[in-house]
């Protein structure tokens, strides 16, 4: 009698799905990613771009400026000027950073208060270019361009000892959203398991489901079906926002981004399966939507507190000691070991490990919250003792 | 309905034999048997905390018994048998935030049937049952006699080879409980084995083929209502123009009531008639004399309450 499993977990599927609380709460926390990657922008992106207005003589000079201040990562926008008088009112309103006229050797930039130091080194640098081909030419050099050219192929050999690191802010800033979803999808839907169990109780519709299909049929169709409600939003909001911060340039590391949303899936699901036997046998306890609360209090602090410690040896140090034996508890591996794998490399062992404690937890668990469930879930009128639905 | 052709030949009888359950130290089943054939209403009756949900229960098996079986046409009831009952629990529940058609497809689709098999049952069962326009409310914004509508159509949804419906008439009005009473004596025609529980005696009495009554957790009497109420002592309906309290010193007489009219008595095994026409035409003109048959009621009175079983 799978197909009992099927039909209850297609109930919960549909249902959920379609409640407007679905797609606005979806929508609403994409929203909010999105403003923070705009935020990103503003602070690193938009702040950092010069806009440049060329006048005269020297807009023919906009396409090499454009050049040198790519070369050195420095954002600008050329635009040309026609009208003096208008520049001047852009430059006071801010929407122009600079006005450059004359020519290269001689250049005269006008700006608002002072001139961006590292814009100033580009133009100086070409007009330094400019003066130095006329003087090779004058001093009788057959092939000043040429020479120039090779000038500024000079590079210097750098070598990195820690080529990551550059990245590592990002790859924190992944982790770090990862671990925040997990607890959020984990901590919301394993609350609406235990909402589901105690509604089905209170309601009384339990006693002619239980008439026809077992308990662990109900429950196992239960949490596949919420389950693969948040699995869907989760990988939807996490989709969203990576592609929202690829789209702005806040995130450069794609590989990483979609390996991270991999693995947060992975263990979303293993953490979903973990926490939902442990909130459907705490909501089979009680039979009334007022008691739940306080049966379900012990599970949800267990996971706040492997999110507010965990996250912060994160922060702290993501391959630290504590980071790395925190995230090899099975409790906790759910939501720190996707954040790690985000933020730092670990190794394929301590992978293997947390999943191997994670399954075995899981088995354990579900077999007590299953067996729980069974014996409290007929149980009617005050708050069921733990021992006693142990027991059954 | 194309359903029911299908399975009006399949004939079970349902026997419930040697329950035991206790509840810690309470004993809430003792020994509880009887039989309801094929095509058979049968009435399940007692007091308050008689035992008689305890029984439904574990004929469902939603509650295991300590001992005792349940018997489907002779062999131990099992799973697949147990999805052929229609069910009707004490404790009406149904998902509160369902619409009403879903509810019922949802349910029928458990049962094994189709969608479109589900869909069809639903919508007939709707329509049977007098809610055709609340099939897309919610169940909570439903009055209570419509969700007991609901329910019922929820126990039929899945065309039962056996109706297990305990208080099914309680909290309906007049006109639900008529439609109540047609299906379930439908039912019992196709061959279906109906067990109800009612506190509602006078319904029963008009209904029922058979019926039980538990007391204290053990069955006190089975039969059709002519075998329990026969079996009963004479009762006699005496009409007289005097005095009441004319029967109290008749020796071997006690006077059950009085409906206005006339006053009702109940006889001792070997009192005598005469002896009772004797006082009455002492005490006055004599209007009425004559033997009736015990009420449900009475019956139940006499069984349960004063613990006279036979
Ligand atoms: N879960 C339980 N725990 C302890 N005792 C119980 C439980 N359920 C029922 N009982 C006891 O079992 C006995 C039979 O109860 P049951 O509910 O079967 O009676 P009933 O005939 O259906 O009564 P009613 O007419 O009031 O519905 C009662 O004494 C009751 O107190
Ligand atoms: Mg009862």
């Amino acid at each position: 009698m799978t197909s009992a499993v099927r039909l209850v977990a297609q109930r919960e599927l549909v249902l959920r799905l379609r409640t407007k609380w679905f797609l606005i709460g979806t929508l609403v926390i994409v929203a909010i990613m999105a403003g923070y990657v705009l935020l990103q922008m503003s602070f690193f992106g938009g702040e950092d771009r010069s806009r440049i207005g060329f006048a005269g003589q020297a807009t023919g000079l906009s396409e090499r400026v454009a050049d040198a201040a790519a070369e050195l990562d420095i954002d600008v926008e050329t635009t040309t000027v026609v009208d003096l008088t208008a520049a001047k009112a852009d430059l006071s309103d801010g929407s122009l950073d600079a006005v450059v006229s004359g020519t290269a050797a001689e250049m005269r930039v006008l700006v608002k208060e002072e001139l961006n130091p590292r814009l100033r080194a580009v133009l100086t640098e070409l007009s330094r270019q400019e003066v130095l081909t006329a003087k090779l030419a004058q001093a009788g050099v057959p092939d000043p361009t040429a020479v120039m050219a090779e000038a500024n192929a000079a590079r210097v050999d750098v070598t990195a000892i820690d080529p990551g690191s550059a990245a590592d802010d990002q790859r924190l800033a992944i982790g770090v959203i990862m671990v925040f979803l997990l607890f959020m999808s984990i901590n919301t839907y394993g609350t609406f398991v235990a909402q589901g169990v105690v509604e089905e109780k209170s309601s009384r519709v339990v006693e002619i489901l239980l008439a026809t299909i077992r308990p662990w049929q109900l429950l196992l169709g239960k949490i596949i079906g919420i389950g693969l409600v948040g699995l869907i939003q989760l990988v939807a909001i996490a989709a969203a926002g990576i592609a929202l911060a690829l789209a702005a340039d806040v995130l450069t590391l794609s590989s990483v981004a979609v390996s991270t949303l991999v693995w947060g899936a992975i263990w979303y699901l293993l953490g979903f399966f973990l926490y939902a036997a442990l909130f459907a046998g705490s909501g089979a306890l009680v039979s009334r939507q007022e008691d739940a609360q306080s049966v379900l209090t012990p599970v949800t602090l267990v996971l706040v507190v492997g999110f507010v410690a965990g996250l912060n040896v994160m922060i702290v140090d993501a391959d630290g000691v504590a980071a790395r034996a925190m995230s090899l508890v099975p409790l906790l591996s759910p939501v720190l070991m996707p954040g790690r794998i985000a933020a730092s490399d670990v190794a394929v062992w301590e992978l293997a490990l947390a999943i191997g404690l994670t399954l075995a937890t899981i088995a354990l668990v579900t077999y007590l919250g299953g067996r729980i469930y069974h014996n409290a879930v007929l149980h009617t009128g005050s708050r069921m003792k733990l021992t006693a639905a142990l027991r059954g | 309905m194309a359903l029911d052709a299908q399975h009006t030949a399949v004939r079970y009888a349902v026997e419930v034999a040697g329950l035991c359950k206790r509840y810690g130290d309470v004993v809430a089943l003792n020994d509880v048997g009887f039989t309801v054939g094929p095509g058979e209403l049968f009435g399940f009756v007692g007091s308050n905390g008689a035992g008689k949900t305890t029984t439904m229960r574990i004929m469902l098996g939603v509650l295991a018994a300590d001992a005792g079986e349940v018997r489907v046409g002779g062999t131990p009831i099992d799973r697949e048998t147990r999805a052929r009952i229609g069910y009707m629990p004490e404790e009406r529940g149904l998902y509160p935030k369902m619409t009403v058609r879903d509810q019922l497809v949802y349910l029928a689709r458990l049962h094994g049937l189709s969608t479109n098999d589900a869909h069809t049952a639903a919508e007939n069962w709707i329509r049977r049952l007098g809610i055709t326009d609340r099939r897309d409310d919610e169940i909570q914004k439903l009055s209570l006699g419509n969700q007991q509508r609901v329910q019922l159509a929820a126990a039929l949804v899945h065309d039962p080879a056996l109706l297990v419906l305990d208080e099914p008439f309680s909290g309906l009005d007049p006109v639900a409980v008529d439609v109540m009473s047609e299906v379930l004596k439908e039912k019992a025609a196709q061959g279906v084995p109906v067990v109800f529980s009612s506190h509602q005696l006078a319904l029963v009495e008009r209904l029922c083929d058979r019926l039980g009554i538990i007391r204290d957790g053990a069955m006190v009497a089975v039969g059709s209502i002519e075998e329990l109420t026969a079996a009963a002592t004479t009762r006699l309906r005496v009409g007289v123009d005097g005095a009441p309290g004319w029967a109290d010193d008749v020796a071997g007489v006690r006077v059950v009531g009085d409906d206005g009219d006339a006053t009702l008595l109940e006889l001792a095994q070997h009192a005598d008639e005469q002896a009772v026409l004797r006082a009455a035409m002492a005490a006055g003109r004599v209007t009425e004399f004559s033997r009736y048959r015990a009420t449900l009621a009475e019956l139940f009175r006499n069984v349960v309450v004063e613990g006279t079983a036979q």
